[in-house]
């Protein structure tokens, strides 16, 4: 803590030296008014400080400089500057940001930073105008004392000059520094300075010359969130299906002061804002509304503890790091979630664009190092993206599921990165229809050939040795069962033949047609004579077939019992037809063919018995 | 399980049914299209049969993956237990740095300051397995996580077990064995509780060789076929590369060929298959570096050695008896050869115990014998509870049903004695045995329970099914023929004694498959609440019914692994070590890994120090950070005031300064105000 009071105060002196020698070089503007506010609520400092520029000199004067020492500009993450156009203070500036720009001036003094504003038109003679100015600063806030114990509370330190650091004469200024509403330890106490409960102010002084500084101290209370990402890389993976996919991998760390000691759970448990005021437990992300399948994960694991709430404007998910950070320690984890692609992306003039916000959608959290990597479909050309500010852009790819060639990657690079930054930015790239429909097709495909594969092995003979007594066996075990299966076959046709034969008997009894039935008598009998015809040579193969031994017998007598049903039908048949050409009456001709029936109902059974027995081979 | 060997039956008897119906209806209507019919439906019973197994064999395999998944739909997807953690942290190694910078790794994060030799000292079957799976799903494209593929790995091989499972069955009894088979052990919760989604453990990969072997081997015998011996050799090759467990194999095998010798049942079959396979299995198992030449040199391998020599001199014998003519002769002879085999077996190993070049059998051996080894010898095995003699309770837990369907199964078995059935006999006998000495052997018998118990089902649902199917039959044939009076007298004879028979049989199978479906609901019951919870994340539920989580482990891990210096030693008790390493990233001083007792010890006598003492210990040791877990206040009961008395024990086996009455207070064991004073002083 001493060596940084020291260097602040060398470097205070320094300054005044330098502004006590230099002669004002660009003085022909003048501050006629500055107003600076500093809020110091959070972990990051913002300043605000509304300029009137007045030009006194002859020429007109198209820029301004703002200069900041370095020790603060080194903290600077976000400058913006814009004309107050309106009397009003709520109302937006107009004409939005003006272009800002580092300048190395001539005769400036060293070891401060310049900053150089263009005006939108250049501002005549006796002109004067209204600027906002908005600094934001990160890692300003030093925590002194540096180590605290879990029941301590964290005090910071913040310094800066009580005038307005400017190359210009400044008439009137005046400072005012909001704190967060806790203990201020102290404060450098200046002419003019007033305590309005969580605010200090400074000023106004009147008529400063050019860089005058007057430093000012304040050691305050302040317990907010130190959470600074060491490095955060947001991946935004884009499907064509409807999803735009986010996932961001966070390295944390509590910036605030270092924590010493022992830490004791139950303490932190039974009094969590007593024992442990100076760590922060939860964090909350504002997500974009209708963000669904929302994760949050480390690298061991689901993080249990987190919660989602949100309506149709907003999601909310709060989430806590598996243990309470106090300072010094640091945690990882990742978040996801998945995004409605309509929301996100549009189609402009032939090409896509990604529209989609840049920084975190933590609060108030700085980002030390932030990679937004975008990840295009396979098959995007023509990629370009464009950011509000200056980052470092480059290209990859990834290759994720299903991927040939891989994925374009943007990536973009930025650090030191505030929730200031967090606007939209803008992806263009090309890409047709018709890609999307190739990971589908591929996998199509690829099935497709599995399944070839699967037929072609099963219909292959792949043994080697085609001479081998096993493999012969085999072919002849195939052919001896292609045999049995046609022979059932054919004593199936058989059997539906009789059923012919059956039906046809019934007709006669319905219609008394005697003739049709003799026609269909005729009929079956060639066919059944064709159907003996064909069983021959399968059952002189099935007989000489040595595999076949233990069937033979069995396809014999199927067969025997076959030609038996047959003739038994073919008798009752002919005694059914004589029957009927004698007139005889039912009565008689059931007696007559009683004892045949019982025998074909019996061989009936036995048949098919036999040959679910031979099919069950 | 029952309504999946239902429509196997239900197909049967309705193709039955149906074709005097379908002939009937041919004689009616048109003839052509009918006999297009007919043919087709006679040619497809079998080709329906065979859908029907192969649908149901699917659905069994997607069963079996899906019901292991409770644990990532009730927790996530993540490693269980202890164990996992350090196969997880060994497989990112092998996936990261290749195979031969894992097969030389030297582990200088655990055993601080031993180290250890990974690649010498584990079995890498788990591994390389789930790091193949995952290289060939990166090389399809399919950009997976390897913690997914951990955890995936036991529910995919859960599912194979139950194809093997099938196929074994169809060896030993019958097709319909085989499918009942595959379906109870892809729920049987012997079985599930360590092959749920994250229990990334050896057994849920050695289940599946161990049983892969057995099938290939009892295949071999049955055809004598050395292909599938060499099958065999390759799948005992495998199992020897995932577990510890593989010396059950190499003294199953043995014990069994030795049963058939003296059953006589020698066969030239049983000569090629066992020959094939132990001497391609010994010579295969001897690629595993923490195997070595222990089959040649350890006590516990001795059987199967001894077992070859005899089937040899068997063979011999049986040769000289067929050139022998006269059998008195052969006599003398066989009396001479076998004197002299025995004799030179038994100085052989002798001399070769007494040199020391064969090993004698470990604690672990004796303990699987005599389950009270452990507790008087070993306090290191007592001390893990899966290592408890099993109570009847976790049987019943287990099994279920299948505690009654396996004696059944037996009797089925030795009605049909065949050298498959031998097999399955012994394998059941065996491992129930073991799995009654320790806990964890329960796996082990799982699937020979499961395999006996689907003999008894199929075999009883078939018999009863017969009867059933006869009598519905001889109804169809006599009412088809509605103008018929008469019927066969044959008939009526045996439906005087079918009512009785019949319904009798209607009720057995209604009570099978009320049994059945009892034991899917229990299994189901059981996978859910008991066997999926990961161990390192607690659930409960709070006072309103809410879920309340308790993730504390990972809370301490995740500290240690973001907030210490990364070459931070830390020494907690040794459960904890392959958590800490595998999730804090850490060096720990002891872990799961109880391969030094000493150091184990020295770990528990600081503990159970003073604590001046006590930081003399840690001082040598370079401890920088204790871990312990008080679960005082959440109720959590395994914490280390639990374990403590082991530690006691544990330390006090090497270092006689502690001594356990210390610890006690008249004999009991407190930890309130009125605990001992060395108690309530020591480092704990």
């Amino acid at each position: 803590m001493a060596k940084t009071m020291t260097r602040g105060t060398r470097f205070v002196l320094f300054l005044l030296a330098v502004a006590t020698f230099s002669a004002p070089v660009l003085s022909d503007l003048i501050l006629a008014k500055v107003e600076r506010r500093i809020d110091l609520t959070s972990q990051i400092v913002r300043i605000t400080t509304t300029l009137k520029v007045e030009n006194t000199g002859s020429d007109p004067v198209s820029e301004v400089l703002l200069t900041f020492p370095d020790n603060q500009a080194n903290h600077l993450a976000y400058l913006t500057v814009t004309v107050n156009g309106g009397k009003g203070k709520g109302k937006a500036s107009s004409g939005g940001n003006l272009p800002v720009g580092v300048v190395h001036p001539e005769g400036m003094p060293p070891s401060l930073t310049t900053y150089s504003v263009s005006l939108p038109k250049g501002l005549g003679k006796g002109d004067s105008l209204l600027l906002d100015v908005l600094a934001v600063f990160t890692h300003s806030l030093r925590p002194i004392p540096e180590k605290i114990t879990q029941s301590d509370i964290q005090l910071v330190l913040f310094q800066e000059s009580a005038h307005y650091l400017s190359p210009y004469d400044v008439k009137v200024q005046s400072l005012s520094v909001k704190l967060p509403d806790a203990r201020i330890e102290s404060y450098t106490k200046l002419e003019n300075t007033k305590l309005h409960g969580s605010e200090i102010k400074y000023g106004p002084y009147e008529n400063l010359s050019p860089f005058s500084y007057l430093p000012i101290v304040i050691h305050f209370e302040s317990n907010h969130p130190f959470a600074v990402a060491k490095e955060l890389i947001r991946e935004v993976e884009i499907s064509h299906w409807g999803n735009v996919q986010v996932t961001e991998h966070y390295s944390l760390v509590h910036a605030g002061a270092q924590s010493k000691g022992e830490f004791s759970r139950l303490d932190y448990q039974a009094r969590p804002y007593v024992r442990g005021a100076s760590a922060f437990r939860r964090l909350v992300a504002r997500l974009p509304p209708r963000a669904h399948s929302v994760y949050y994960r480390d690298e061991i694991g689901n993080i249990s503890t987190s919660s989602l709430w949100g309506d149709s404007k907003k999601m909310e998910l709060e989430i806590e790091p598996r243990y309470p950070m106090f300072g010094g320690w640091k945690t990882t984890f990742t978040i996801g979630y998945g995004l409605p692609l309509e929301d996100f992306l549009f189609a402009v003039d032939g090409k896509r664009v990604l529209n989609i916000t840049f920084g975190t959608p933590m609060k108030e959290l700085v980002i030390d190092n932030l990679f937004v990597k975008v990840v295009l479909p396979e098959g995007s050309s023509g990629i370009s993206a464009s950011v509000p500010f200056p980052v470092k852009q480059r290209q990859e790819t990834k290759i994720s599921h299903l991927d040939v060639v891989g994925r374009p990657v943007v990536v973009l690079e930025k650090s030191n990165v505030v929730p200031e930054h967090n606007v939209h930015f803008q992806v263009y790239y090309k890409f047709s229809c018709l890609s999307m429909l190739r990971k589908p097709l591929m996998l199509i495909a690829g099935f497709f050939f599995l399944f070839v594969t699967c037929v072609v092995y099963m219909h292959v003979d792949l043994s080697i040795s085609k001479s081998s007594p096993t493999y012969l066996a085999k072919l002849q075990w195939e052919e001896v069962q292609t045999n049995i299966q046609q022979l059932c076959n054919i004593i199936n046709r058989c059997l539906t033949t009789n059923d012919k034969l059956e039906a046809s008997l019934r007709d006669l009894s319905r219609t008394g047609d005697v003739q049709a039935c003799k026609t269909t008598r005729k009929s079956v009998d060639n066919l059944l004579k064709e159907l003996s015809k064909e069983l021959k040579p399968l059952l002189t193969f099935l007989q000489s077939a040595p595999q076949a031994a233990h069937i033979a017998p069995k396809v014999e007598e199927l067969i025997a019992k076959e030609r038996e049903l047959q003739e038994r039908l073919m008798a009752k048949h002919s005694t059914v037809v004589d029957c009927y050409e004698k007139k005889l009456g039912g009565r008689e001709i059931e007696n007559r063919i009683s004892s045949h029936q019982q025998k074909i109902t019996a061989l009936r059974q036995e048949v098919d018995d036999l040959l679910e027995f031979i099919d069950e081979i | 399980m029952a309504g999946k060997s239902e429509p196997l039956n239900g197909v049967k008897s309705g193709s039955n049914q149906s074709s005097p119906a379908a002939m009937q209806a041919s004689a009616l209507q048109a003839d052509l299209s009918n006999i297009f019919s007919l043919k087709s439906f006679k040619l497809k019973t079998k080709q329906q049969e065979l859908l029907i197994r192969v649908s149901i064999l699917m659905l069994v395999y997607v069963l079996a993956f899906i019901t292991r998944l409770f644990s990532v739909l009730r927790y996530e997807s993540m490693i269980h237990e202890f164990d996992p953690y350090f196969n997880y942290r060994t497989t990112v190694f092998l996936t990261e740095k290749g195979f031969y910078e894992f097969w030389n790794w030297f582990d200088s994060e655990s055993w601080y300051p031993l180290g250890r030799i990974i690649g010498g000292t584990l079995y890498p079957g788990l591994m390389v397995t789930a790091a193949l799976i995952y290289w060939v799903l990166r090389f399809l494209r399919f950009a997976v996580h390897i913690r997914e593929v951990c955890v995936l790995t036991a529910p995919f091989f859960a599912s194979n077990t139950t194809l093997v499972a099938y196929f074994f069955g169809k060896e030993i009894w019958d097709s319909g064995a085989g499918l009942v088979a595959a379906a109870l052990i892809a729920i049987c919760p012997g079985y599930i509780s360590r092959s749920v989604a994250g229990s990334y453990d050896n057994e849920g990969v050695a289940i599946f060789a161990l049983l892969l072997t057995f099938y290939l081997f009892v295949k071999a015998v049955n055809t004598g076929s050395l292909a599938w011996s060499l099958a065999s050799a390759f799948g005992y090759f495998y199992m020897v590369s995932a577990w510890g467990g593989y010396v059950f194999i190499i003294n199953l095998i043995p014990l069994y060929v030795l049963v058939l010798l003296i059953t006589g049942r020698y066969s030239m079959r049983l000569y090629v298959a066992y020959n094939c396979m132990y001497i391609l299995g010994m010579l295969l198992a001897m690629q595993i570096r923490f195997v070595g030449f222990q089959h040649v040199q350890s006590g516990e391998h001795m059987a199967a050695m001894g077992v070859f020599f005899l089937i040899q001199v068997f063979y011999f014998l049986d040769w000289v008896r067929h050139s022998l003519a006269d059998a008195k002769l052969f006599q003398a002879f066989l009396r001479i050869t076998v004197t002299t085999a025995v004799s030179v077996g038994v100085i052989a190993l002798g001399v070769g115990t007494a040199s020391g070049y064969i090993s004698p059998w470990t604690g672990r051996f004796y303990s699987l014998l005599d389950p009270t080894y452990a507790k008087d010898h070993i306090p290191i095995i007592a001390s893990v509870s899966e290592h408890q003699p099993t109570a009847w309770s976790s049987f019943m837990f287990d099994y279920h049903v299948l505690l009654f369907f396996f004696p059944a199964g037996l009797y089925f078995c030795f009605k049909r004695l065949s050298d498959a059935t031998i097999f399955i006999v012994m394998y059941g006998l065996t491992s129930m045995y073991f799995a009654g000495v320790m806990v964890r052997l329960i796996l082990v018998a799982t699937p020979a329970v499961c395999l006996i118990s689907a003999i008894a089902v199929s075999a009883t649902v078939k018999n009863l099914a017969q009867l059933v199917r006869a009598k519905s039959k001889a109804v169809h044939s006599g009412s088809s023929k509605g103008t018929s009076t008469v019927k066969g007298s044959s008939k009526g004879l045996v439906d005087h004694s079918q009512p009785f028979q019949r319904n009798g049989a209607i009720v057995l199978l209604l009570g099978a498959f009320y049994l059945l479906s009892r034991y899917a609901t229990h299994c189901t019951w059981v996978t859910s609440e008991a066997y999926s919870s990961p161990s390192i994340v607690l659930a409960a539920r709070g006072a309103h019914g809410n879920r309340v989580i308790f993730d504390d482990y990972r809370e301490a891990y995740f500290w240690l692994r973001q907030n210490t210096p990364p070459d931070a030693k830390v020494m907690s008790w040794w459960d904890y070590g392959y958590q800490i390493t595998a999730m804090g990233n850490r060096t720990v001083i002891v872990d799961n890994n109880t391969w030094n007792n000493t150091h184990i010890a020295t770990v528990g006598r600081a503990m159970s120090s003073y604590e001046d003492e006590a930081y003399e210990i840690m001082r040598s040791l370079d401890v920088d950070y204790v871990l312990v877990v008080f679960g005082g206040v959440t109720g959590y009961s395994s914490d280390d005031i639990n374990k403590f008395l082991w530690m006691v024990r544990i330390g006090g086996g090497v270092f006689p300064v502690i001594k356990e009455p210390d610890y006690l207070v008249n004999g009991e064991y407190r930890v309130d105000k009125g605990a001992a004073p060395k108690m309530l002083n020591c480092l704990m």
